[in-house]
């Protein structure tokens, strides 16, 4: 029994969705997390650089931005510029649920 | 769905409520329709069957918890009508209402569901249903509901085919028209909805787009796709076009002719002129600032409404749309919807439609719901 697990693993094939916050520095590194620790470092990455690659292309469209929020199928992600950093907000939306127009004040 | 509802499952076990109120029992039998009611929320079963026992041909209400149970039922007893909830377990509303399409061709359907999103509206009428009800709307309007639903009933004996597709709103505009129907139609094209009223064969009245009259009624031509629904008729709606609908027809049809195919500078420019100033009093009468419409790299120009300078805002969407598309994927976090900013002097959404991305500035006052918002602008921006 198990041998399955031995060939392919135990990693489960469909990623589950980072909730929490987390806060990154002006560099991408993030410095504090809510989140799961099972969720994978790497993503949290991610999604902190992109975040702050989104900032910087609007500061430098001349349109800068101090709050963004980006709605997916099944998550949500609000930022908030935090003197070159940010903090985020990720939010798991349920399929069937409507997402809320405005992000949390 | 309701946890607490769950738990009495038992009693909402199938179960056949005849009509309890005595004085329908007096109503002969074979004249009495029957309504099956789906839903997996007993609470919700109870409430509608005694709603719907009180229609003026007192139907009667057969309820089911579960869509095996409601195919049981449907095999068994000569149903008239189908109500069904989208949101169940196992089978979903449109599992269901796929399998009975198949199985039992001539059986009405009628969806009332909870989820306020369009997509289920059009999946549910391309699945042919006969009427798409939010149960909020439902509880607030039920004397509009109950005429639906006995207009749908009282149908038994009328010949016709279901389901029109490949038909354009001019057709089923002279179709209506010359069978001299009285009808309110309902006509939705994603966020956007519009209504005609037709009585006697005439047309009467039109709304689409916060315009009413013949403006609404050219503006609606121009859509090229959507879902509609006949309403009971209201013949005291004050009449606001006087045209034979032959002659508007017409005339939309050159106009939407001359906008498709301009011949010579000057019709171009007569029709680029038209365009903008529709979308101009789009963009006053919803209260954005601006739109941007831009297109793949190196597939044109952006084109803008409300804004000058639109090319760092241009690429700014292009960006945006391109992060936000990368981390989505990379998260698996399913299809974009939309991206929104602010700032202490605005708020801008990014809609992506099509191969195209929207981006839509709206004052930082601005409120109630600036997505559904945008997406009616960028509907009629293709309109």
């Amino acid at each position: 029994m198990g041998f399955l697990k031995k060939i392919f693993g135990t990693r489960a094939a469909v990623q589950p969705l980072p909730s929490g916050t987390i806060t990154v520095d002006r560099k991408g590194h993030i410095v504090t997390s809510t989140v799961s620790s099972a969720y994978p470092a790497n993503l949290l990455q991610a999604i902190g650089r992109d975040v702050l690659e989104l900032l910087a292309e609007s500061r430098a469209a001349e349109m800068p931005l101090a709050e963004v929020s980006l709605h997916f199928g099944s998550l949500r992600i609000t930022a908030r510029e935090l003197r070159g950093g940010a903090i985020i907000f990720l939010f798991p939306q349920t399929a069937l649920l409507p997402t809320p127009a405005r992000p949390p004040v | 769905m309701c946890l607490a509802t769950k738990s009495s499952a038992a009693f909402s076990r199938l179960s056949l409520r005849k009509n309890a109120v005595s004085g329908k029992q007096s109503m002969g039998m074979e004249t009495r329709h029957k309504i099956l009611l789906l839903d997996d929320d007993s609470d919700w079963l109870a409430l509608c069957s005694d709603l719907l026992a009180e229609l003026p041909s007192h139907p009667e209400i057969l309820t089911a918890n579960a869509a095996k149970r409601a195919l049981t039922i449907l095999e068994a007893e000569r149903v008239r009508l189908l109500i069904c909830d989208l949101k169940m377990p196992r089978i979903d509303g449109l599992q269901m209402l796929s399998i009975v399409r198949r199985r039992f061709p001539e059986l009405r359907t009628v969806v009332l569901s909870g989820l306020e999103d369009e997509v289920y509206r059009d999946r549910a009428y391309a699945l042919g249903v006969d009427l798409f009800w939010l149960k909020g709307e439902m509880q607030r309007n039920f004397k509009l509901f109950a005429d639906c639903l006995e207009s749908l009933l009282g149908r038994e004996g009328d010949a016709g085919f279901r389901g029109i597709q490949s038909k354009s709103l001019m057709d089923i505009m002279q179709m209506e028209c010359l069978s001299r129907s009285s009808t309110v139609l309902r006509i939705t094209r994603g966020p956007l909805v519009a209504k005609v009223w037709i009585q006697d064969g005439e047309l009467i009245d039109a709304e689409a787009e916060g315009a009413r009259g013949e403006a609404a009624f050219r503006r609606l031509l121009g859509w090229k796709t959507g879902t509609f629904e006949n309403l009971p008729a209201e013949p005291n709606r004050e009449r606001t076009i006087n045209k034979p609908v032959n002659a508007l027809l017409l005339e939309s049809a050159q106009t939407l002719d001359e906008t498709a195919n301009p011949v010579g500078p000057e019709s171009i420019e007569s029709a680029s002129h038209r365009k903008n100033i529709r979308l101009l009093s789009q963009l006053t009468r919803e209260g954005a600032d601006f739109v941007i419409a831009v297109p793949p790299e190196g597939k044109g120009a952006p084109e803008a409404i409300g804004i000058q300078s639109l090319e760092n805002s241009a690429h700014w969407t292009r960006r945006a749309e391109a992060i936000a598309r990368r981390l989505g994927e990379r998260l698996e976090a399913g299809p974009l919807s939309h991206v929104a900013g602010q700032n202490l002097e605005r708020q801008v959404l990014i809609i992506p439609h099509g191969d195209r991305a929207f981006l839509v500035g709206w004052p930082v006052e601005a409120d109630g719901n600036l997505p559904e918002k945008s997406r009616k602008l960028v509907a009629s921006w293709d309109s």
